[in-house]
């Protein structure tokens, strides 16, 4: 064991001593979380929102009242007319219009339909909708408590966003994060510092010397599933620390399952890093062939319902897709291991088909 | 137990369709200084790198310091030493860092390791350099440090691959020295150069052409046999045949 504990001794200096990635692969989690955290939002506030009525009463002011007061909408103004609604959302003052009809105190009373029309800026079709929801709760809510009809029945709908009440965007990019940051600095870091091997020759002395090629792999990659470690511990102190992001379940299972996403990024960049000569085509490779899926196909930044079939199937066999439910399950739901078992069962059996391909190729040795 | 340092018998290795090394058989005795010739591409270092166990043979068999490289390879590792065509040393650990951990690696004690560290740097005059990172000292004595510690285990044979390309001709005699004091020593030296000076210094050498022996013996034999005068000649005689 005295040979292993020198070989890791010596990762560990090439990380230490090469500062300027250090610092990047330590501090770059934080930075992400901030910028995810104050930047990148999806809950919305503030929307800018004019209401158009022809014949205002004290019915349409109550309206008028509600969005006012709501910290959702900004009202930007009641018009008569419709006339600068068009300028209004082209240069970008308006997103959202309520355009109520001619008498509509009237139609309030009488036994008509109240056709409203609600405009949306759809130029960002994700807040777009967030935004028409809202402005639609609103309406309902102000249309069931200002008809008062004796004998008509009345529907009253309450919904609730449940886990997340306030829609809060912090829970669903952490737990994305945490998956992003490990697939940067496990599995492409260890693919780089395997093919760096590789290309200065390194690699072919520690082949022909007695260590076991497990023993070079475990020793490669030992010191990045501590640097994984602790950047997962920095992003979720920042986001419970910042953001104020729940941890409904237990910490001990998050951060096991956690080490257990580590090893199965660990494992990736080991089976990249025996194909890959050179440090460039392993990082092509794991930014192309892991940081991509594990953005655009693990539900982190598109509904997973919302893709095509093809691709819906393809992300069962993206870890992260595993991963950001566990996470989710953990954090937001509080669930435990009687409910995410079949996640992590998913998610074992990954790493161990890897490590069992990477092993065979690394049997083959270099060519 | 075999008597010699290496034995090979029609050891074959193909890529596809191409040949790289074709039945390869020769044997190398203890303490032999032995040099593999040839042009670029004819299947030196793919020899080379089946006897160290880098790349799995297609054909043949071999033994290496008494054991089966098929099927023994592990209690060949602990015996052999090699030194790439490629710097192999970490340029981001220092003289001492190195020297520390390929010890650590082949099991030397760390009063071993503290020891070998202090004859070899005394050996090549590098003692003052010892806490500086690898990166900052000249190729030439990188060159010698890194055969010092192909060295410092003391294996029975050691492997030098194209061991002094791009070193200047006093750093070159300087390591060449280093050969024959390590050959002295009792260790067996394998080395593969298209530099034809440096075969001279080698007790016998093969020439190989188009991955197979072309020629072997002591540069004196292989001189007489072809009727040269120089190896630079028959080199020339045997990769170009139509030139001569």
């Amino acid at each position: 064991m005295n040979a292993f504990a020198g070989f890791v001794r010596k990762e560990a200096f090439h990380i230490l001593r090469d500062r300027q990635t250090f610092w990047i692969l330590l501090l770059m989690p934080l930075v992400q979380v901030l910028i995810f955290g104050y930047a990148v939002r999806t809950d919305v506030r503030d929307v800018r929102i004019a209401i158009v009525d022809p014949t205002p009463s004290t019915a349409t002011r109550a309206l008028v009242q509600r969005f006012a007061s709501s910290s959702r909408f900004q009202l930007m103004g009641v018009y008569p007319t419709m006339q600068s609604l068009d300028d209004g959302f082209r240069s970008g003052v308006l997103r959202q219009a309520v355009v109520l009809p001619r008498d509509a105190d009237r139609l309030l009373r009488g036994q008509a339909t109240l056709p409203i029309q609600l405009i949306t800026d759809g130029a960002d079709p994700n807040t777009g909708s967030v935004m028409q929801s809202y402005a639609t709760a609103i309406i309902q809510r102000w249309h069931a408590e200002s008809v008062v009809r004796a004998g008509s029945l009345r529907i009253d709908l309450a919904t609730r966003m449940r886990y997340n009440p306030t829609l809060e965007s912090v829970n669903l990019f952490v737990p994305g994060l945490i998956a992003l940051v490990l697939t940067i600095v496990s599995a492409m870091m260890t693919a780089i510092s395997i093919t760096r091997e590789k290309e200065t020759g390194t690699m072919e002395m520690l082949l022909v010397s007695p260590l076991h090629p497990w023993a070079i792999v475990a020793g490669k990659v030992a010191p990045y599933v501590a640097m994984g470690f602790a950047n997962v511990l920095l992003v979720l102190g920042a986001a419970w620390g910042v953001f104020g992001m729940p941890l409904r379940g237990s910490l001990v299972l998050l951060l096991a399952e956690c080490l257990l996403y580590i090893l199965n990024a660990l494992a990736l960049g080991i089976v990249i890093s025996t194909s890959a000569q050179t440090q460039r085509t392993a990082m092509i490779a794991a930014l192309a062939g892991l940081l991509l899926p594990t953005l655009m196909l693990s539900g982190f930044i598109f509904p997973l319902e919302s893709l095509p079939t093809p691709l819906r199937l393809f992300t069962n066999i993206v870890p992260a897709r595993w991963f950001l439910l566990i996470v989710r399950g953990i954090m937001v739901k509080g669930a435990g291991l009687a409910t995410l078992w079949q996640e992590t069962l998913i998610l074992v059996g990954m790493t161990l088909a890897l490590l069992v391909l990477g092993a065979r190729r690394l049997a083959i040795r270099l060519d | 137990m075999s008597a010699f340092a290496i034995e090979t018998h029609g050891l074959t290795r193909r890529f596809g369709e191409f040949v790289a090394v074709r039945d390869l058989t020769f044997h190398v005795a203890q303490g032999e200084v032995f040099g593999f010739l040839g042009a670029n591409g004819a299947g030196k270092t793919t020899a080379m790198r089946m006897l160290i166990g880098l790349l799995e043979p297609s054909d043949g068999s071999a033994q290496v310091a008494g054991y089966d490289i098929a099927t023994d390879s592990e209690a060949v590792r602990r015996n052999i030493g090699y030194m790439s065509q490629k710097f192999s040393l970490y340029d981001d650990l220092t003289v001492q860092e190195n020297i520390t951990l390929y010890g650590g690696i082949y099991g030397l004690s760390n009063a071993q390791i503290a020891e070998r560290t202090h004859a070899l740097l005394g050996r090549i005059g590098l003692e003052h350099a010892r806490k500086e990172l690898v990166r900052r000292i000249p190729l030439g004595w990188k060159q010698q440090l890194a055969l010092s510690v192909a060295l410092l285990h003391e294996p029975k044979i050691v492997f030098l691959d194209e061991p002094t390309g791009g070193v200047d001709p006093i750093t070159r005699r300087r390591f060449w020295e280093l050969i024959y004091e390590t050959a002295a020593a009792g260790t067996t030296v394998l080395v593969t150069t298209h530099y034809l000076d440096e075969a001279e210094y080698c007790d016998r050498l093969s020439i190989m052409v188009e991955g197979a022996i072309a020629a072997m013996g002591t540069p004196g034999e292989v001189k007489r046999e072809f009727g040269v005068t120089s190896l630079d000649e028959l080199f020339l005689q045997l990769t170009r045949p139509g030139a001569a």
